[in-house]
Parts: C-alpha cells; structure tokens; sequence
C-alpha cells in the first residue's frame, strides 16, 4: 500500500519548500484566475483574456530587463494593456476583435524586443522559459504576500462590481436602461482580467495563463447553469488542476532515465483540455438542466 | 544587406508578405482573428516536434498546423468557438515547449520560433515555400466567390448552396498551410500582425474588395521589408518591427476613417447650410 502510494507522491514532496510555496501561491491564482475566467467565458472575452496575457509577457520581460520582479511587470503592464484595450475598443464585435489583434501582436513585438534584450545581455539565463511557462517552483518566498494581496484586490474589484457585471454580462441593453455605467464596469472588469492574468503568469507562464483562465471557468459553466455553483466548481477545478499539475511535474523527475521531467504548466494545460473535453461528453451534459441552457445562451454550448 | 544568405529572407519575406496580404484579408472580413493567432502556435508545436524527432521542419509545420485548423474547426462547432481556440492555442503551446525543453538549443530555438528569425530560411526551402505559396493562392482563387458570399452573407449563401461550416473549415485549413509557411520568418507569433494591420488599414481606405485585396497585398509588402531592413541593420528582432508597424498601419486606417467621416459629415452641414 505504501509503497503505490510512494508512486504516486514520490517521497520528500510535502516536506519540500518549492514545493509547498508552489501548491500556497498556485492555489490563490487558480482561485483568482477562476473566479474572474467564468465572468470572461460569460462575457465573450476569452480573446481579451488570451491578449492581456501577450501584453503580461512583455512586462514581465520588461521587469526582467529593468531587474524588477517579473510579477510587477507582469500585472503592471497588464493593467496598462486593459486600459488601452478598453480604450480604442469599439462596440461592434468584429471591431473589438480587430483591436485586440492589433495589441496583442504590438505586445508580442515588444516581447520580442525585450526578451532579446534579456538574453543578449548576459546576465539572466532562461529569461524566455521563465516568463513564458513560469516559473512555480522557483518563486520566492516573499513573493508570497504580494501575491496574495494582488489577488485580494482582483477579488474584490470583482466582489464591488457584482450586480452591475452580471447585469451587463447577460444582457447590455437592459444594464444601459438601468443607468449602469458600462463602460466603467468594462474598464474595472478588464483591470481585474489584468491582475488576474499577471499573477498566473507568475506559476504557469504568461503565454500559457489563459488554460488557467478559461478552462475551469469554461468546463464549469458547461455542467451548471447556478452562477454561485459555477464559481464554486471552476475553483475547485482551477486547484485541483494546479495541485495535480505541481505533483505530476514534481513526479516526472523520477520517470524514466533521462531524469528530465516535464514543466508544471505542461501538465495544467493538458488536464485542463481534457476536463473540458470530457465535460462535453453527451452523459454528463444532460446534467445540465434546460433551465440552464435557458438562462445563459451565451454561455452554454 | 542584399547579398548571400539574405537573399533568402528578402524572397521568403515577399512572399510571406503576398499570402498574409490575400489571406488576412479574409480574416479580417471574417472576424477570424483569434483563430488566426491559435492556427500559428499548431505550427509551432509541429515545428518542435518535427525538430526533436528529426522530421522535415516544413513538414512538421504544415501538418501540426492543418491538424490545429481541423480541430479548432471541429471542436468549436461543439463548444464555444473562443474557448475552444483559446484552449487548443495554448495546448499547442505548452507541447511545443515540452518538445523544445527536450533538445539541446531550448532557448534559442523557442525564440526564433515564436518570434522570427530573418536568417532562419535555407536555401533549399526557398522552393516548397514557393510552391506552398502558389497552392495558397490558388486555393483562395477558387474558393473567391463562395468564400466572399459566405463571409459577408452567409444566410445568401447558404440558400445558393455555399455550406458555411464547410467553406469555414476549408478557410481554415488555408490559413494553416499559409502560417506554415510563413513562422520560420517572422515567427508563430507574429505573423498573426502581418495578416491583422495591413488588411485592416487596407480596408479602412476603400470599399472595393479587389482593390482591398492590392492594398492590403502592397502594405504587407511595405512593412515586411521595412521590417527586415531595420531588424539588418540594428541588429534587434524582426517581430517587434513587424508588431509596430503592423499597429501603426492599423492606426493610421482609423484616423483615416475618422477623418472621411468628420469631412462627410462637414460637407454634409455645409449642404444644409446652403438650403
């Protein structure tokens, strides 16, 4: 018995501080990155998210450069980005789509630019891997704290504007009608998208933070139609997926000779394609009631 | 700069620039941008594969991205098309790094993949890349008419006969045999500006869509070379020139928009005036 359980947690994991600094902050951005992916997937935001992301990895490449922490760079850039983002948005879909494109590829270009400038000057090796797949098991320790408090602040931002995001969410025009101020519920949103996105480009790398993102949020929302429910669910399944990725990574040190293992972020994102794939599966979606394929056509598919 | 080995650039940059000027065009009609940036990252986890288990890079790339194409095609017609293209892009992306961390050359070869290389064409893909460009081409020549009418009025063409989901899915696949091509050059991740900036601002200066078709053609054209010049000549990434240039162009269309209607709207008081 022990020793299938020595398989399936090799030994020394729990003891290990990387490792349990690791599960701490993987946990609090899963549950950030969660709460504000249902909103994202409700809203018909997943490109916006995808993009705020791009612009994430040219502030944590910038961070690098200047010798700051990537994760100041990552958020910080991040709610620069949302802002111009909102800005130049326009209301037609198509032309948001346009917009978005546009700062997502300027920022991949300064990504680009920074990230050349990172390696060329010496001093930082694996610049590239670090921002792009992050970097869970090597954070420091007092990065704790400013993460937590970053995500106390993308919760809240999301927790004072509830009714109004919800509202506007489900139907714009019945929000405008009721005197909600959108293009500041849009704006907070989007900053909140920002945080949220910078924090997860810490553990599981900017380019690959939108998994964390969409997918529970998107998986959850498949099986439930209860928006409470649905948040709840897409945070279990955001940590669980970070906890099971954090072991599998830590255990693929161990497989085969080579002795190699396979990055954290790796095995996030595949879970997390498999859980939505799964989820779509006939059997379980008539769980769904039809009052929930009612109440969210946006959401549901 | 226009000796040797960057001669190489300067053919495979032209007619990378030709494809994202027809195929971005379309994109743009078609609101397919978030697709056209997942279809790429297909290409770089084929890229990868191809070049850790000794396959032909090209090879690799054209076939990884069609199978993305498919699948994002499929798959989102079961689920919500954006999550569904945000999950495959970066799926995509976290094999092609796993692929990657397993060879020598990590670093260097992630970044010339997502972000370019001016010099990463040899001469001896300077033919398949060719012909890939004409099969491009002539794909989009075929499907010119079906494809205009389903984009702009798909109801239209669906009771002449032009299956969307079809067309759709057969639009796909050309956007992955076009990016294919093209992220040796300027990387999975850029090529994506090239076929959203120059189209767009192409459309913003006139209605005609074969005229579009030109000018997006010719803008692309303008910022690759421009783009290749100055990555020669101060030694910094490519991608970062074609990103800049592609937002600037993409600006300078939405000026020009506000412009035409800030002077339609003068002339049109000037006219009530005058009555």
């Amino acid at each position: 018995m022990s020793q299938f359980l020595t398989w399936i947690v090799e030994p020394g994991f729990f003891a290990s501080q990387p490792v349990q600094v690791a599960l701490l902050i993987g946990s609090a951005t899963a549950i950030v990155s969660a709460t504000v992916g249902v909103f994202t997937v409700m809203r018909g935001q997943s490109f916006a998210g995808h993009a705020l992301t791009d612009v994430s990895t040219a502030g944590g490449s910038g961070a690098f450069l200047l010798g700051l922490s990537p994760l100041f760079g990552f958020v910080g850039l991040g709610i620069v980005g949302a802002c111009v983002m909102d800005l130049i948005g326009i209301r037609r879909v198509r032309g948001r789509d346009l917009a978005t494109g546009i700062v997502l590829g300027a920022s991949i270009g300064l990504a680009a630019l920074l990230l050349y400038l990172d390696t060329s000057s010496g001093a930082t090796t694996g610049a590239t891997q670090q921002i792009l797949f992050g970097s869970i098991f090597t954070i420091d320790t007092a990065t704790i704290p400013i993460v937590v408090s970053f995500s106390i602040v993308a919760i809240a931002i999301i927790v004072a504007i509830y009714r109004p995001l919800l509202l506007s969410s489900v139907s714009s025009d019945i929000a405008a009608a009721r005197g909600v101020p959108l293009r500041l519920v849009g704006l907070l949103f989007m900053v909140a998208l920002a945080v949220s996105v910078g924090l997860s480009s810490l553990t599981i790398g900017a380019i690959l933070s939108t998994a964390l993102l969409v997918g529970p949020a998107a998986t959850a929302l498949r099986l439930t139609a209860r928006l409470w429910l649905a948040l709840l669910v897409a945070c279990i399944i955001g940590v669980g997926v970070t906890w099971a990725g954090v072991l599998l990574a830590y255990d693929s040190y161990y497989w085969g000779s080579s002795h190699q293992g396979f990055p954290v972020s790796f095995f996030i994102v595949a879970l997390v394609f498999v859980l939505y794939l799964i989820s779509g599966f006939a059997g379980i979606r008539t769980l769904t009631s039809r009052r929930a394929r009612a109440m969210w056509p946006s959401a549901q598919s | 700069m226009f000796s040797g080995f960057m001669i190489n650039a300067w053919t495979v940059a032209t007619v990378v620039a030709i494809i994202a000027g027809v195929v971005g065009f379309f994109v743009v009609l078609r609101g397919a941008a978030f697709p056209a940036h997942a279809i790429p990252n297909g290409a770089f986890a084929g890229a990868a594969a191809a070049n850790v288990l000794g396959v032909n890079t090209l090879l690799g790339l054209g076939v990884c991205a069609v199978l993305a194409a498919l699948g994002i095609g499929s798959l989102g017609r079961r689920g919500r098309q954006d999550v569904v293209t945000a999950l495959a892009l970066v799926l995509m992306l976290a094999i092609g790094a796993v692929f990657l961390s397993r060879s020598s050359e990590y670093e260097p070869q992630i970044y010339s993949l997502l972000f370019g290389e001016v010099l990463g064409v040899s001469t001896n893909e300077l033919l398949p890349v060719a012909v890939l460009g004409i099969v491009c081409i002539a794909a989009v020549m075929l499907v010119y008419r079906p494809l205009m009418l389903s984009s702009i009025l798909p109801e239209i063409g669906e009771a002449q006969g032009v299956r969307a989901g079809r067309i759709g899915m057969a639009f796909l696949v050309v956007l992955a045999i076009a990016t294919a091509m093209t992220v040796p050059v300027v990387g999975a991740l850029l090529i994506f500006s090239l076929m959203i900036g120059p189209p767009a601002a192409a459309r913003s200066f006139t209605d005609r869509p074969f005229v579009a078709i030109l000018l997006s053609i010719a803008i692309a054209l303008v910022t690759v070379w421009s783009a290749i010049a100055i990555s020669y000549l101060s030694n910094l990434p490519i991608g970062f020139f074609v990103g800049g240039l592609s937002a600037v162009w993409y600006g300078a269309g939405r000026v020009w928009i506000v412009l035409r209607r800030t002077r339609a709207v003068r002339a049109e008081r000037r006219r009530e005036l005058a009555v």
